[in-house]
């Protein structure tokens, strides 16, 4: 009984490390399992960011007054806007947008200072290129905000009687790039995990080794844990780069703890690896294998709220994301990484990725003998 | 070739050549899976973008803690519930909407403490908004509606308190061009044809081709007596035709499906998606003779185009806003000038210095690239 098992165990680590080695011997494949990881990271983190820092502007001021230029000035003082053309006439806005050089035209009137003396108001034009109307909206609220601190600073203003004090829970400055790299740390090792396991078995079949695999002592239980124990390791070992990069190279504070992050992402990635072997198991060639991994790649990582936030989804497709493994992975990270949330406050994260995990391993076991393809 | 061969030698070029991308199609279309990346993904990408991502805040759940019975509590609390974007729901104590906001079950929470009246009266009242900043982009949004929520109601009070008139100061109009409904959707669909033509022209052909490298396919066919130029255009063909479908499958989604205008001419938009076609093919091509490897080439083939087109374009995340380092990764992709182009002729018209600057840019690109391609793939056969 005792030697069975110690048997069982030798012979499951020997077709491990040589599922190890079918991976790792190839130097290539060495460089394509971490250098990708470290350069998206670095990408996503600085690239993936809709706080609007740099704002180019033009001005078409045809009153000339005291009172433009005192909200001009207001507004280079931000820091964010700075003007790249003085216009002498309206005509010229439509190239000034259309170039693409200015994101906005500020138009005072030739009257905006004799009607913000004597009316005590005046209308200032503000035209937006709206080629991407995210942008641009970012940008209007930022004039509007500048313009209300320049009307409160007017004589006479009108005074709210009740003022907003917002504070954001656990990312005081709302930057995008503390919800970006938590989610990060989950998705990019999805990304190649799934297409490794999924090539694991499809690149034997293509070459007709795993015939061979089969007709040996081993049991498809077995071949299942010695394809699926090197992808885990892998993927764990990218989420690990991930997390360090977030942590020393962007000084993103992690709030929870280590060992509630590991949990969640080693279930995470073992749903994964299932995902993936179940997709070798259908492909009868390396090429299909990849090519169906990655029509299923791309909605997930589309649907998961890495980008764009799931609540902005329309319900149905809301609903289509509570078969998304990566959406509660994602969910998970950000609560335990930025809020500190303990296991009992993410624990129904786990369910959907037990659920995936129990489903797939054994289909993907069970396909390996009884071929559909 | 010679002045006398010279019409031959035309006739059966054009002959072999015709053969050829005849075994190429029929090759194309025997895996279901290369259909499913040239037909299917596309039409997910549509779907999944036209209608299921949205970077406009909706159905936001805001909590009311509402200590204060007062009318002018009341009046906040309506002016809330009267933003479309706002799902709002009161309780009666902060300690509950705290709750609501732990769980989750809540995006804002608002505090109208029980003095709220009587400070509102003496015009100092403030209201405590929380947000949940592990989401950014929404959380500033929210933050933006509540905002205008609450000084709409305040404005209301002092109008019915009779205040003297008083200075309204300077109000902003705002007029954004090119996209009247203010919808993401309409800079992300005409978006998608850059990520389709990347897909097709760059993925599919370096997995393909990367697999006939791997196979030693490619070489049965140098041995013919067919040249490797035609070989390399025979199997471009294909792929190009499957990268306009593409195109056009964009086209009809964008007007039919999400009304968004097609300012500019077609026939540019046509033309530009043509160079940027030969631009992604060449891309892949040389992917493809390079690693020759299937797994390689699909990873570096999305490394290198896919997500840069997706990331660093100007697809979604605008590069106005990203470090210089980034900004310039991002000009050196052809993509970029492709995005341009694409939505300049969507939303805005042809512009002609544009148009002309990013299409010289894109031949420059789709010449060298080409002509790259032809050279590894000449070295192969020595």
């Amino acid at each position: 009984m005792f030697h069975d098992a110690i048997d069982y165990l030798r012979r499951l680590a020997s077709l491990c490390l040589k599922e190890f080695l079918a991976v790792l011997k190839d130097p290539a494949n060495r460089v394509i399992l971490v250098v990708p990881v470290l350069f998206q990271t670095l990408l996503f983190g600085y690239g993936a960011t809709f706080d609007l820092n740099d704002v180019p502007y033009a001005v078409v001021d045809q009153s000339h007054g005291e009172q433009s230029t005192r909200l001009l000035a207001r507004l280079d003082g931000t820091g964010v806007f700075h003007r790249v053309a003085t216009l002498r006439s309206p005509a010229q806005i439509a190239d000034a947008i259309d170039s693409g050089k200015a994101l906005l035209v500020l138009h005072f009137a030739a009257d905006f200072d004799s009607r913000l003396g004597s009316q005590g108001g005046a209308p200032l034009q503000v035209i937006l290129d709206g080629r991407n109307s995210t942008t641009a909206g970012n940008a209007a609220a930022q004039i509007n905000a500048v313009v209300a601190q320049f009307n409160a600073s007017l004589p006479g203003a009108a005074r709210a009687p009740v003022s907003v004090v917002a504070r954001a829970w656990f990312n005081p400055n709302l930057e995008t790039r503390w919800n970006i790299l938590p989610g990060l740390i989950a998705s990019l090792s999805m990304i190649q995990v799934m297409m490794l396991a999924a090539l694991s078995v499809a690149s034997e079949r293509e070459q007709g080794t795993f015939d061979q695999l089969l007709v040996t002592p081993f049991t498809p239980g077995q071949i299942m844990v010695g394809k699926a124990l090197p992808s885990i390791a892998i993927g764990l070992v990218q989420s690990a780069l991930v997390l360090l990069m977030s942590l020393y190279w962007f000084g993103i504070p992690m709030a929870g703890s280590l060992a509630a992050l590991a949990a969640g992402l080693l279930l995470f990635t073992i749903a994964i690896v299932g995902v993936g072997l179940s997709i070798s198991a259908v492909s009868a060639t390396m090429q299909q294998a990849m090519l169906y991994t990655f029509v299923l790649l791309v909605p997930l990582v589309l649907l998961s709220g890495l980008a764009t936030p799931v609540g902005n989804m329309p319900r149905i497709f809301q609903l289509a994301t509570y078969a998304n493994p990566l959406r509660f992975a994602i969910d998970l990270v950000r609560r335990v990484y930025l809020e500190g949330a303990p296991l009992g406050q993410v624990w129904h994260d786990f369910i959907p990725l037990v659920c995936v995990a129990v489903l797939t391993l054994p289909l993907a076991a069970w396909l390996f003998r009884h071929r559909l393809v | 070739m010679t002045a006398a061969s010279g019409h031959g030698g035309l006739r059966d070029f054009r002959r072999r050549l015709f053969a050829l991308i005849l075994k190429e199609f029929r090759q194309l279309l025997r895996d279901r899976s290369n259909l499913l990346i040239g037909v299917g993904l596309p039409i997910v990408l549509i779907l999944i973008f036209g209608y299921g991502l949205s970077l406009d805040v909706r159905d936001a759940r805001v909590v009311v803690a509402q200590e204060d019975a007062s009318p002018a509590a009341s009046d906040l609390v309506a002016s809330l519930s009267g933003s479309p974007y706002l799902i709002v729901d009161v309780v009666r104590s902060h300690a509950q909407a705290r709750r609501r906001m732990d769980a989750h079950k809540a995006d804002a929470m608002l505090y109208l403490p029980s003095d709220f009246a009587r400070r509102a009266a003496a015009g100092d009242a403030q209201v405590q908004l929380l947000l949940h900043g592990g989401d950014p982009t929404r959380a500033a949004a929210i933050q933006a509606y509540v905002g205008a929520a609450v000084a709409l109601a305040g404005y209301k009070q002092l109008d019915r308190q009779g205040a003297a008139a008083q200075a309204e100061g300077v109000t902003v109009v705002d007029r954004m061009w090119f996209n009247t409904a203010n919808n993401s959707t309409w800079y992300l669909v005409p978006g998608l044809i850059v990520l389709i033509m990347t897909l097709v022209g760059t993925f599919l052909t370096a997995l393909v081709m990367a697999r006939e490298w791997e196979r030693g396919t490619l070489e049965a066919l140098f041995v013919t007596p067919v040249h490797p130029a035609e070989v390399l255009l025979a199997k471009i063909v294909p792929y190009f035709l499957v990268g306009l479908a593409g195109l056009a499958m964009c086209l009809a989604a964008a007007r039919l499906l999400f009304g968004v205008p097609i300012h500019g001419s077609l026939l540019v938009l046509l033309f530009a998606s043509m160079l940027y076609m030969v631009v992604a093919l060449g891309i892949g091509l040389l992917i493809s003779a390079f690693t020759k490897n299937q797994f390689l080439a699909s990873q570096i083939a999305l490394l290198t185009s896919f997500l840069p087109a997706m990331m660093l374009s100007g697809f979604v995340f605008d590069l106005r806003n990203v470090p210089q380092a980034v900004r310039v990764a991002g000009h050196l992709l052809p993509a970029t000038y492709f995005m341009e182009l694409v939505k300049t002729l969507f939303l805005a018209g042809t512009y002609w210095p544009l148009v002309l600057k990013n299409c010289a840019i894109l031949a420059a690109y789709a010449a060298g690239l080409l002509a790259l391609a032809r050279m590894v793939t000449r070295k192969r056969l020595d």
